[in-house]
């Protein structure tokens, strides 16, 4: 940081080689601390050296004397705390780092490690991804803390994931910007100018406060930004020196400005009218929802305006958008016959109607439309007021005929009181003719969907049709959360079971980033632990080995959830990629002694996941390979998870 | 496609191969094997049930002519096999695996299904 003010009488670094030294840290003017630091190595090392005696004891003693005296004042960092506990942040999941000990210290003793509660991580990826999880059940952000590079590094595919996915996560980053007084070693190699710079492409706003007012700014700020549709991570670094020096007295008292939610982008009225008139008037209208129902009452807005238009859903399954159980939701397929699209909040518009198939010649894939060509788009997407340039994450581009750059459960009401008043008397015979064939359509679709599901009942390894309903028939009469991406592999629950509110699915990364599943599950899971709800992780097994720790964060904080793995012992989502290369090359995939060509199967040895969890304190039971043995070992872990343990069951499944 | 019927691989992706006057010898149980080691059970399951990856392919596979020309050609997510990576031998047996997969049960059948 700049230091616009002289610094205090016990200089932070004078005072932790006092610390080093049993309290005998004495008073120096500014420019003598300089000059020891350079003659006065053994009293200087860094911390990341071996301790000697004097530092082991000093480290498990009793200090003689505490912070506040040594430093001179009351720590900055303490202030920090004051201001983050005006946000009524619960939680902070974290891997605890060096570079910010000073509000790591303040939160746990100084604010009593509540609002929020430190979590302790084994992965920066883990806490972030805990972080977004929880965002999507309680809808309120986490912070995390990083250690500026390396953990920030290792937090940085979990930001990805939640700026694409538009959620809200503050990720501070403790980083020692004085290079003249930071400690030498490890703390300068893990110290950069800028380390937001590393997540700045998908963050939403960042900063670096000289200040502690500048912090308090900053952070209220960085939290309004953050949630404000479209959501999206922002990112603090947190000067270490700022942390651990004392507040001041320089005739500005310090202040903590007050949080007023903004509110969320409508759609022009002239855009909405247009799109009301298109929609009221269409033969077969389709509404296609990805990240539409921010919270339930999304889930009621367009459940209205579907049954005002009898209009065909497609829930993409960003959110947990429309009920699959109402009689107006449709495929993806069903876009294939309409004359008006409605995309809300699409991740891809331009592949809801038109689609890529990667079997072209010379390996150049093939781009077809699903769509008619008169038919009319519209979009209502607040992506489009957050664009970025270098991630390629806003895809295609698609030219649409009406375009909302809006939040769309928030302009949902306007466009249905302007649907309602752009439909004719003698459109309505029509609009309710086609509600009665979508009743008919939606019941066959069901019988056909149960059909397949029959399909290799018995299997071993066990079907994941069966496996779903085998843990359907065991949490049916709870209050359940379904916690995991199951659609990376398979979207049975989504087709069985019957998801009517907004947190049965919580839909996925965003980003693909692999290693999402087991953390976000357990931020997820925690958020429903403290509503009253019983959370079900269906597990990818490669997603569990990108940072298992979590699952001891999970067992150590006493966050319960259900596990199931979905263990196909391999990266199926690779399988047909080398297979596809090698088909087109004429050669013959080299499965080694695996099943699938070699580098993408998890076999050789077979993990035991149970084990894993088991040894993080879960309980935990498997393989369990045989498909009758599934529904009994499944009520066991129910009972379990229900007194408020986590518990997970290995389950050899078919690949998808 | 055996080799025995003597046909190339162009009149079996044309789906011409017909009255082969009965030289097939295809084993269900060799099939089995080929279909996991060519990796048709990543996308379509070990009894070629289908999922969110690959279409189903048993019980009631498709004809072998269909069938063959499709695996040959496939213009659509499925990457062609050419015979240099799925012999005509490996394909007959596999598709005689398909068939050997017993009708499904009817779901009302199941009582997890009807919950």
């Amino acid at each position: 940081m700049a230091r616009k003010h002289p610094r205090p009488q016990v200089s932070r670094r004078k005072f932790l080689a006092g610390v080093a030294v049993a309290g005998a840290a004495s008073a120096v003017p500014p420019a003598q601390a300089a000059t020891s630091a350079s003659t006065s190595a053994a009293a200087r090392r860094p911390s990341a050296l071996p301790p000697t005696m004097h530092v082991a004891a000093a480290e498990s003693g009793t200090p003689k004397e505490l912070s506040q005296a040594r430093i001179g004042g009351v720590p900055g960092s303490d202030f920090m705390v004051d201001v983050i506990k005006t946000l009524d942040i619960k939680y902070l999941p974290s891997n605890p780092a060096s570079s910010f000990r000073g509000i790591h210290e303040s939160l746990i003793n100084y604010g009593g490690n509540k609002m929020p509660e430190f979590l302790t991580c084994a992965h920066e990826e883990s806490a972030v991804a805990m972080a977004h999880g929880y965002f999507k059940v309680a809808g309120k952000p986490l912070m995390t803390l990083c250690h500026g590079t390396v953990g920030l590094q290792h937090a940085s595919m979990a930001v990805y994931n939640a700026w694409c996915d538009r959620v809200p996560v503050i990720v501070v980053g403790g980083n020692d910007l004085d290079a003249a007084h930071r400690p030498p070693g490890v703390p300068t190699i893990h110290s950069a100018q800028d380390i937001n710079g590393l997540v700045r492409d998908f963050t939403k706003w960042d900063d670096t406060p000289v200040s502690l007012q500048h912090f308090a700014q900053s952070f209220v700020r960085a939290y309004k930004i953050a949630m404000t549709p479209p959501y999206g991570p922002v990112a603090i670094s947190l000067d270490a020196g700022l942390q651990q020096e004392p507040i001041r007295n320089n005739g500005e008292k310090l202040y903590i400005p007050r949080y007023v939610p903004t509110s969320p982008p409508q759609g022009d009225s002239g855009a909405v009218k247009e799109a009301a008139r298109l929609l009221a008037n269409a033969q077969n209208p389709v509404i296609v929802a990805d990240r539409a129902a921010r919270s339930e009452n999304g889930v009621r807005l367009l459940v209205e305006l579907a049954e005002l238009l009898q209009a065909q859903v497609i829930d993409q399954g960003g959110r947990m958008n429309f009920p699959n159980t109402h009689y107006l939701h449709r495929p993806p397929t069903a876009v294939g016959n309409a004359d008006v699209v409605l995309g809300l909040e699409l991740t891809d518009f331009w592949a809801t109607v038109n689609a890529y198939i990667d079997n072209g010649e010379h390996g150049i894939g093939v781009n077809t439309s699903r769509v008619k060509p008169e038919t009319k788009l519209i979009s209502i997407n607040a992506s489009e007021l957050l664009t970025k340039a270098n991630y390629q994450d806003f895809q295609r581009f698609q030219s649409v005929d009406v375009s909302m750059p809006a939040d769309a459960e928030a302009t949902l009401p306007a466009l249905i009181e302007a649907v309602k008043a752009a439909i004719s008397a003698d459109r309505k015979a029509a609009i309710e003719k086609r509600g009665e064939a979508a009743k008919k359509a939606f019941a066959e679709g069901r019988d056909r969907t149960r059909q397949a599901a029959a399909l290799a009942w018995d299997a071993s390894p066990i079907s994941t049709a069966r496996m779903s309903m085998e843990i359907w028939a065991q949490i049916k009469d709870l209050d359940w959360s379904l916690v995991s991406v199951s659609g990376v592999g398979f979207n049975w629950p989504n087709r069985l079971w019957p998801m009517e509110k907004h947190y049965r699915w919580l839909g996925a990364s965003g980003g693909y980033g692999v290693g999402y599943g087991a953390p976000a599950s357990v931020g997820a899971a925690l958020a429903n632990r403290d509503l009253g709800r019983f959370s079900v992780n269906i597990q990818a097994d490669g997603d569990l080995m990108f940072a298992p720790g979590v699952l001891w964060t999970a067992a150590r904080h006493n966050i319960p959830q259900l596990a199931v793995m979905f263990n196909n012992r391999g990266y199926h989502q690779e399988v047909m990629h080398v297979q596809r290369l090698s088909n087109f090359r004429n050669r013959v995939a080299n499965l080694g002694n695996d099943m699938g060509p070699i580098g993408t199967s998890i076999q050789n040895p077979d993990i035991e996941y149970h084990k894993l969890a088991e040894s993080m304190g879960w309980w935990a039971k498997g393989p369990i390979k045989d498909p009758a043995e599934l529904g009994p070992a499944i009520k066991e872990a129910v009972a379990v998870v229900k007194s408020g343990q986590p518990a997970l069951l290995n389950v050899w499944t078919q690949p998808r | 496609m055996r080799s025995v019927c003597g046909l190339g691989p162009a009149v079996l992706a044309a789906g011409l191969v017909l009255g082969c006057g009965g030289a097939f010898a295809a084993s269900a149980e060799k099939g089995k094997a080929a279909f996991i080691q060519h990796g048709c059970w990543q996308c379509h399951g070990t009894e070629g049930q289908g999922g969110q990856a690959g279409a189903r392919l048993a019980p009631a596979p498709l004809p072998i002519e269909t069938f063959t020309a499709f695996v040959r050609t496939s213009n659509r997510a499925m990457p062609p096999y050419p015979e240099a990576v799925l012999s005509n031998d490996d394909l007959a047996d596999i598709h005689a695996y398909l068939e050997a997969i017993p009708k499904r049960a009817d779901y009302k059948d199941i009582p997890l299904l009807n919950q």
